[in-house]
């Protein structure tokens, strides 16, 4: 069995546009106080692909995200985007962590359209490019509810959607699933791949959670412990939509195995 | 059951909302009770503490100008009360031109040490040594060089009130989350954009913590301001009636000066409510 890019056959297949690359991160590295973090990492996202980095707690991770994010400048490599380059600026992805950083003081729809107040644009009209979305989102109804009145799974959809009016084209999740209890995870899993499908959206995505990155993602990057380097590439070659029974398949499970023996070997 | 009610989807959210959800109700119904029987024993005590006090003056027959009764300050309060008017508007006027000016310094200070690092590092350290001069002792100095005018008490309440609420916008501003202002880095925020969105949101927030905490002491700011002269105000009054032994008067005062603090504390509780909308619906 094959788990590894097949560079050939799998990819011929895709139209032009689906092949082109969104984001390129060359041999970025990074130090802090003369430790470095960030030994080489490479990696790349295509048009509407959803790929994930996999690594343990304290890998560097969130590093390799604020410098893709212009947050942080790498010592060494570039962040190319649509074949520019984009290192050291920010405003170009949209970028969505952990904590829902929704702020209580703005009621949903508020705190959606903030980013394009931000970038600009007036309350009233703001509001009503979001407006829509909240259908898409699964968030029709809760325009008018601040963010304390949600349960938690409700305030990461709000997040989410708040991360995509900011860049539509490339977002960079962090973790974002990891405050939640695991009922309303896998529930915000499916929710997640059924969005996706609607969209033109290409995502990044960390995690430290096997199964999550399987079920979610096209392509996986495994990131060794600190200094961070990409140890491995995996294609989940499992056919999308997918959906809850895909978990307890066979493929699933083989993929599963798959990751584990190789995070075995890191420690 | 708690962690049940966390999960999302909208199911077990309306569930959550329905008026008729009786464990809800049940537990707000026992809330208030709790609640109101809480307020009544601190009303209970204090009604007991003012009948112990009736019968110690009465019965240990300590003279009125020493210790007047709970009756008789009664009675005065009542009889005094139309010659405080104007007493009490003069101290009331004091209080808040104090406050208001408090609020404006603060506010721009809060600002510059929010924007400039090195502002906070040489202002804040002031500020709080500032704290340990007693305000009492200042008064006098402001009467010798403002005079006995409305001056020297409003500097004294200003005093009294600046640092709780230079201290609330400061710590405002600096509770914001730091991913939310990298968020907003990431987004290419102007500062501007995350001072008006953020910054200043925050700080009003924790603002009216302070300035609940200065309404009660803008009132005492007057009140010692005045006791060192002036012609009217209820500290004026209060010294004048010391001077002739009618404690029966001067505890009248001390009534009305706890009730008028008592009403601008709730008058900001009021502010407050209207000022954040998002306080006033319940939690889920
Ligand atoms: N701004 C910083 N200054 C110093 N050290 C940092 C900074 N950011 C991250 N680090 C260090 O880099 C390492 C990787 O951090 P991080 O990228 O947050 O890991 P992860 O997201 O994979 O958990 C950690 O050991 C952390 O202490
Ligand atoms: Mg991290």
């Amino acid at each position: 069995m094959n788990f590894y890019p097949n560079d050939d056959k799998s990819s011929v297949k895709l139209n032009e546009d689906k092949n082109s690359i969104k984001l390129e991160v060359k041999n970025i590295k990074k130090s802090f106080e003369g430790i470095l973090v960030i030994e080489n990492v490479s990696l790349y996202l295509k048009n509407k692909e959803f790929v994930t980095i996999l690594g343990l707690s304290g890998s560097g991770k969130s590093t390799i995200f604020n410098i893709i994010s212009g947050l942080m400048i790498p010592d060494e490599g570039e962040i190319i985007i649509d074949g520019e380059d984009y290192t050291g600026k920010t405003g170009r992805v949209s970028y969505m962590y952990q904590k829902d950083l929704l702020l209580p003081w703005k009621n949903i729809i508020d705190n959606v359209a903030l980013p394009l107040v931000i970038k600009g644009i007036n309350k009233k009209d703001s509001r009503k490019e979001v407006e829509p979305y909240f259908e898409i989102f699964g968030l029709k109804g809760y325009e008018k509810k601040y963010p304390h009145q949600l349960s938690g799974g409700m305030r990461q959809r709000a997040a989410f959607l708040r991360t995509y009016m900011f860049s539509r084209d490339i977002m960079l999740l962090d973790e974002p699933f990891g405050g939640l209890d695991a009922i309303t995870r896998s529930r915000i899993h499916y929710w997640l791949m059924e969005v996706l499908e609607k969209l033109e959206t290409s995502v990044l995505f960390i995690t430290h959670d096997i199964e999550e990155a399987i079920f979610l993602s096209n392509r996986i990057y495994i990131l060794s412990d600190k200094p961070a380097k990409v140890i491995d590439e995996i294609i989940i070659d499992i056919p999308r939509p997918r959906t809850k029974d895909v978990t307890t398949s066979v493929r699933f499970n083989e993929f599963k195995k798959h990751i584990l023996n190789i995070m075995d070997r890191l420690y | 059951m708690r962690k049940l009610q966390n999960t999302e989807g909208s199911k077990d959210r309306e569930a959550n909302e329905k008026p008729g959800n009786w464990k809800v109700n049940f537990n707000k119904n026992a809330n208030m009770i709790k609640q109101t029987v809480d307020k009544s024993i601190s009303m209970v005590f204090l009604i007991l503490l003012l009948i112990l006090w009736q019968i110690i003056s009465s019965v240990g027959s300590i003279p009125k100008y020493i210790l007047p009764s709970p009756l008789d300050v009664g009675i005065t309060f009542v009889k005094v009360l139309p010659d405080l008017k104007d007493h009490l508007l003069t101290t009331l006027w004091e209080a808040i031109v104090g406050i208001v000016i408090s609020i404006i310094v603060s506010f721009v200070l809060a600002v510059l040490m929010d924007s400039i690092a090195f502002f906070k590092k040489a202002i804040y350290p002031i500020l709080i040594l500032s704290q340990t001069i007693p305000i009492i002792a200042l008064a006098p100095l402001f009467i010798i060089w403002f005079g006995f005018g409305l001056i020297p008490k409003i500097l004294v309440v200003t005093l009294v009130c600046f640092f709780p609420i230079v201290v609330s916008f400061v710590d405002g501003m600096d509770s914001v989350d730091s991913d939310l202002l990298n968020l907003m880095k990431s987004m290419k925020a102007s500062k501007l954009m995350v001072f008006r969105h953020i910054k200043l949101p925050a700080a009003i927030v924790s603002f009216f913590s302070g300035l609940r905490i200065a309404m009660t002491y803008s009132v005492m700011g007057a009140v010692i301001g005045e006791w060192l002269g002036g012609e009217k105000g209820l500290g004026v009054y209060m010294m004048r009636v010391k001077h002739s032994y009618s404690l029966d008067k001067f505890f009248a005062a001390i009534i009305v000066i706890v009730v008028l603090s008592m009403l601008l504390f709730k008058l900001i509780s009021l502010i407050e409510y209207f000022c954040m909308p998002w306080k006033k619906v319940k939690a889920r």
